[in-house]
């Protein structure tokens, strides 16, 4: 049976170092970070990827008070995807229009807040707020995203750790592709540096990155690298099936060429390599394709000691001595880990490079550990490259979920 | 505190929780919810602003007395003296 195809018709985002893709693309070719140090309740400064996006852009001032910082990041993508993709927020079908989130977490913030406003009255929890529930329902970035935009199909989110923006993506290419929905707005959102325990879970863990300049403290595959550098930022785009992308004249990023999403079934928090390879090799297998078919491989990677070796190992496993044409790099350095929203940024931050064939770095790799040192990674400097048809963004997250999503370059 | 005192209260509370409304030309004898865009989860952010703020206490049974300004000022009024005198 041949499925429809489905293709990339519009990016919004926001990131740690720019609000809109071209910022982004710009930011990530110059490599520029976007690391800053915020002050974290109970803990004081620590190195966080803050957003700059104008949430009074598309949001009144009460729906900021009211709403979550995940759902604000929300609409503020989808308004800008919406946009981005030439539609007009007020004529799309609402009710063939889905909503569909990737979320790392949510509810952390909110509960925190709570807790932290019912300390200063003794612990009485009369003074608990009434907003404490929409504001915690796990599809409350979605939700709000359907109550800003007046869009009636299905809103909902897709937990999925650090994989979660990813998910996104895909999930919304299968509901367009069963013919569920006309128009998809999805990616992945995160607010997670407003909740204190991130931080210190990741701390506790030994994973959380230090270093005297901000710009420097997210360093994947740099030998002294020591850990994540927790950030907020959200990635939303707009998916529609081929036919009716062109039917409207649409300009296309590119298309889903296939994907996989595996699980590990081995730990709780520590990665498994030889799962990660599989969930690569079976995505390369889905799009069609041969790993030497892959010029780009964004990869997860996070900074911290182990998990980056064990994310070069998978990809050393598939892609191995035999892919001169294959490029490797890392967005993390820029942005830090925008956890549920990782995965669709850093494919946004790519996405360019079938344009101006240009892959960006990784940056901040002043020692190359020689446990990642793998063929065709772009260190601290972009490169031109000859061909780019085919990119794989990598995202994996907590309790083993992998997922490897392939665009490839729109070829009508 | 006189009755235009309490009603500055409340529409110091209502420009926190309503912060796109023009508040500035609301009639006092005028229902609120007929004149600024206020829900019923607004309405329960004014309750809760009375009592974090103010240590006011409104029972449920008596949220309608919060309709108008007018109605806030000849409810909340007593409340808020007689909570003065305690002090």
């Amino acid at each position: 049976m041949q499925l429809p195809r489905i293709v990339i018709t519009g990016v919004g985002l926001t990131a740690p170092n720019g609000d809109n893709l071209a910022a982004f693309r710009r930011n990530l070719l110059a490599g520029v970070a976007g690391i800053s140090r915020i002050d974290v309740r109970y803990m004081g400064q620590l190195l966080a990827g803050v957003c700059h996006y104008d949430p009074l852009k598309y949001q009144k001032k009460k729906e900021v008070r009211v709403g979550t910082r995940a759902g604000s990041i929300s609409i503020y993508c989808a308004r800008e995807a919406l946009a981005d993709a030439g539609l007009d927020a007020a004529a799309i079908v609402k009710d063939r229009t889905g909503i569909y989130i990737g979320c790392t977490e949510h509810g952390n913030v909110e509960t925190e807040n709570e807790i932290y406003n019912i300390s200063k009255f003794n612990y009485d929890t009369k003074y608990w707020s009434h907003y404490h529930n929409p504001r915690t329902v796990a599809n409350n970035p979605a939700g709000e995203t359907s109550l800003n935009l007046g869009i009636t199909g299905p809103a909902y989110t897709i937990g999925a750790a650090c994989a979660a923006g990813n998910l996104g993506l895909i999930h919304a290419a299968q509901m367009l592709r069963l013919g569920e929905v006309d128009l998809a707005i999805c990616g992945g959102v995160s607010e997670s540096i407003h909740t204190f325990g991130i931080f210190a879970g990741f701390k506790s863990q030994n994973a959380l990155a230090t270093h005297d300049d901000p710009a420097k403290a997210s360093r994947p595959f740099d030998l002294a690298r020591n850990g994540i550098v927790v950030s907020e930022g959200g990635c939303l785009y707009t998916l529609e099936r081929l036919e009716d992308a062109r039917a409207r004249g649409a300009r296309i990023y590119g298309e889903i060429g296939g994907y996989c999403v595996n699980s590990d079934a081995s730990d709780y928090v520590l990665p498994n390599p030889v799962r990660q390879a599989e969930c690569v090799r079976k995505a390369i297998a889905h799009a069609g394709l041969q790993p030497h078919d892959i010029h780009i491989v964004n990869t997860h990677a996070t900074a911290t000691p182990l998990g980056d070796i064990q994310e070069c190992e998978a990809i050393r496993a598939v892609f191995g001595e035999g892919c001169p044409d294959t490029f490797i790099n890392n967005t993390k350095g820029f942005i830090g880990h925008c956890m549920g929203a990782a995965g669709a940024l850093e494919l946004a931050g790519n996405l360019p490079a079938f344009d101006d064939l240009t892959v960006h770095p990784s940056i901040n790799v002043d020692n190359l550990d020689p446990k990642c040192a793998l063929p065709g990674l772009v260190l601290n400097q972009a490169r031109r490259v000859e061909r780019v048809d085919a990119i794989l963004n990598n995202s994996f997250g907590m309790l083993g979920i992998n997922s490897a999503l392939i665009v490839r370059r729109f070829v009508p | 505190m006189t009755n235009d005192e309490c009603k500055q209260v409340v529409l110091d509370i209502i420009a926190d929780i309503a912060p796109d409304e023009d508040l500035t030309q609301v009639k006092p004898d005028v229902r609120l919810r007929d004149q600024l865009e206020l829900d019923s989860m607004d309405f329960l952010d004014i309750v809760m602003e009375l009592r974090k703020r103010h240590g006011i206490e409104v029972p449920e049974a008596e949220y309608q007395k919060l309709a108008s300004l007018d109605s806030c000022a000849e409810y909340l009024t007593p409340k808020f003296n007689a909570a003065g005198a305690q002090k």
